[in-house]
């Protein structure tokens, strides 16, 4: 294994670690610091099929949307309501967590013949993709929702930066990305209104 | 001048101006205005000819580049952009005399043309991109900034948003197909991925879950114009898709996926329908349903399919826009749209309830309203091919008029001496009377309509002619 290859991994599993970590915390804090982290994962396995330039353009949207996220908690005073309709037990969501990461391994054997990608950046794509579903699946609370999705975003991006590399589709994934955490700042705005209320 | 800054950039810029300005008449007025303009000219203005005024010469051009890709519209567009920007002069317009104009000028003109740069783009697949843009841009439209968002509007902005890379990754796979179409597997896989994304975008059965939850949650009309600007988008997004593949508009198995999945639609949107008891809920699985027929009228293929699934359109926006209208009065006075909220509000608010009931009932099929003619002319076409379908819909009709029955009932309940009294304003009274005589005309002469449609299928290169 070559060093590029080695970096990869470590790439991948960082994204691991850092999905994993999403979906355990309940800090707001930790879990923006986990996304602007899961950001650089995402940012070094895109790098393998995009140049240097246009793969920073993932990593500054993504500390971006943790920055505009944390002011938008900040500014409300993060109130995180406990969710009561999904199970809060850590054991529960390590284990589904689990779960979906030994599925995405499964499938990233495949998916890395298919799309002649290394199986490190398949496994990154398709475990971010699924823990995002799974965060989607389990959470009703507008923090968690946003951060699904853009977990989800994070792991199609880089799959699909193997196959296109334009970049206007580059310049719209990184709008789409600023536009959902001002969705997701609007909305927990919103959802603070109605607890002070 | 090019085509895209004049139908895409332009509104999209006085959305934008629109936003902080304080009165919501001058706001409604702006956006429908300019909507109507814009609608005219797409009319009038040929694109790529040069037009003499006097010494002047002007030509408006068919693309405009940007980032190395390119916004395209030509003249073949020109009813597309008519019908959208007519409907969108509809929708603003009427928004003046609800408390929603302030949000639906800026956003719904933002949103329009966002998605008209989605039928626009070259290479069409990152329409997916530009709708997901216009999905996150009708947020702040569906939950108002004081109310916790509810799961309609979660479940809503989860699956748009999932469908979008099961989309642009079946666009991948399709280039593929085009140089290697003898690649069954890929042809497969393509196909499965399509299929995918077309049903998170359209809300197809089981996907459609979102659809009664936020037009529950979620103010009525605001609700009514996001429910008739993405499913109309994404099926002519869908229809750009099969106008392009041969591979895939001549798939055996198309036809019968189609038909499959229009009648799901159809009867679980009429089904449902029957057993509401929330006037938003009963809405939103009418717009189920509509899909069903759209979906319908496309697996009778041809021409004949094109002209029903577009013959669907006028009386379609009319009856939501009324609906959606008349429920956001009725709102007003009361906290939610739940049967027994409303009860017997039609005594106080009669101009407002006529509305509701018309336009269910003519999106039930009532004969002698705007939607029966297009629903007979798709009896007749699905009776000739597959009799068992033209009879789940007329199960799926006959539950959206047990709906609209049941509402009728439930609206005109009062105690007995409860007096008669007219509270909507006098716009809200022209308006809905204006709807209602339309409901009416069109479906007695529903020919009027024609003219203005009549075009429309040869927006498509293959499957209009």
């Amino acid at each position: 294994m070559n060093m590029a290859d080695t970096l990869k991994w470590i790439a991948t599993l960082l994204a691991l670690v850092t999905t994993l970590g999403l979906l355990l915390s309940r800090d707001w804090r930790w879990s923006l610091a986990t996304l602007a982290l899961q950001y650089l994962g995402i940012f070094w396995l895109v790098h393998s099929h995009w140049p240097l330039s246009m793969a920073a353009v993932k990593l500054v949207t993504g500390w971006m949307v943790c920055a505009a996220l944390g002011l938008a908690l900040h500014r409300s005073g993060a109130h995180t309501a406990s969710e009561t309709a999904w199970p809060q037990g850590r054991l529960f969501r390590s284990l589904a967590g689990g779960l979906i990461a030994l599925a995405a391994f499964t499938l990233a054997q495949k998916t890395a013949t298919w799309l002649n990608i290394s199986l490190a950046m398949a496994w990154g794509s398709l475990l971010l993709m699924g823990m995002g579903l799974l965060h989607l699946g389990i959470t009703a609370q507008p923090l968690r929702v946003i951060l699904g999705l853009l977990t989800f975003l994070g792991g199609f991006e880089i799959i699909y930066a193997a196959v296109e590399s334009s970049s206007l589709v580059a310049a719209l994934l990184a709008v789409i990305n600023l536009c959902l955490a001002l969705v997701g700042a609007y909305l927990l705005n919103a959802h603070v209104a109605e607890v002070a209320e | 001048m090019s085509a895209a800054v004049i139908w895409i950039f332009l509104p999209f810029g006085l959305a934008l101006i629109l936003w902080p300005l304080g009165n919501a008449r001058i706001k409604a007025g702006l956006s429908g205005g300019m909507a109507f303009l814009l609608a005219l000219a797409a009319w009038l203005l040929p694109i790529d000819t040069a037009l003499s005024i006097g010494s002047f010469s002007v030509k408006i051009a068919s693309s405009f580049d940007i980032l190395g890709r390119h916004l395209v519209l030509t003249s073949a567009d020109g009813p597309l952009l008519t019908l959208i920007y007519t409907a969108a002069c509809f929708w603003f317009t009427a928004s003046a005399s609800t408390r929603l104009a302030h949000k639906l000028a800026p956003f719904g003109l933002g949103i329009t043309s966002l998605l008209v740069a989605s039928l626009a783009v070259e290479p069409f697949l990152y329409a997916a991109l530009l709708i997901e843009m216009a999905v996150l841009l009708s947020v702040p439209l569906l939950s108002p900034a004081d109310r916790s968002p509810g799961r309609g509007l979660f479940r809503f902005l989860t699956f748009q948003t999932v469908a979008m890379p099961f989309i642009l990754f079946s666009g991948w796979l399709l280039v593929g197909i085009e140089t290697n179409p003898g690649n069954l597997t890929l042809v497969l896989q393509a196909a499965i991925l399509l299929g995918l994304g077309f049903s998170f975008l359209l809300a197809i059965v089981p996907f459609h879950t979102w659809i009664p939850l936020l037009t529950e949650e979620a103010p009525p009309y605001a609700a009514a114009f996001i429910m008739w600007i993405f499913p109309t988008m994404a099926f002519l997004f869908g229809l750009g898709f099969l106008d392009r593949y041969t591979w895939l508009r001549t798939a055996p198995q198309l036809p019968n996926l189609l038909l499959i999945a229009g009648s799901l639609m159809l009867l679980t949107g009429g089904i449902m329908a029957a057993f509401q008891r929330h006037l938003g809920r009963l809405l939103g699985f009418a717009v189920n349903a509509e899909s069903g027929f759209s979906l319908l009228a496309l697996s009778l293929g041809g021409t004949t399919g094109m002209k029903l699934f577009f013959l669907f359109f006028t009386p379609r926006l009319l009856s939501l826009g009324i609906w959606a209208f008349a429920c956001s009065i009725l709102a007003e006075y009361v906290p939610s749209l739940r049967f027994n909220e409303v009860k017997g509000l039609g005594r106080s608010l009669p101009f407002a309830t006529s509305g509701a009931v018309l336009a269910s009932l003519s999106l039930g099929g009532l004969p002698l309203l705007a939607c029966f003619p297009v629903r007979q002319a798709l009896w007749e076409g699905l009776a000739r091919q597959t009799p068992g379908i033209a009879l789940l819909m007329l199960i799926g009709s006959l539950g959206l008029l047990t709906g609209a029955i049941r509402s009728l009932a439930v609206l005109s309940m009062a105690p007995e001496k409860t007096t008669w009294k007219v509270n909507e304003s006098w716009p809200q009274r022209i308006f809905l009377a204006m709807g209602a005589l339309a409901l009416l005309i069109l479906g007695i002469f529903p020919q009027w309509a024609t003219p203005l449609l009549a075009r429309l299928p040869s927006v498509f290169e293959h499957l209009g002619h």
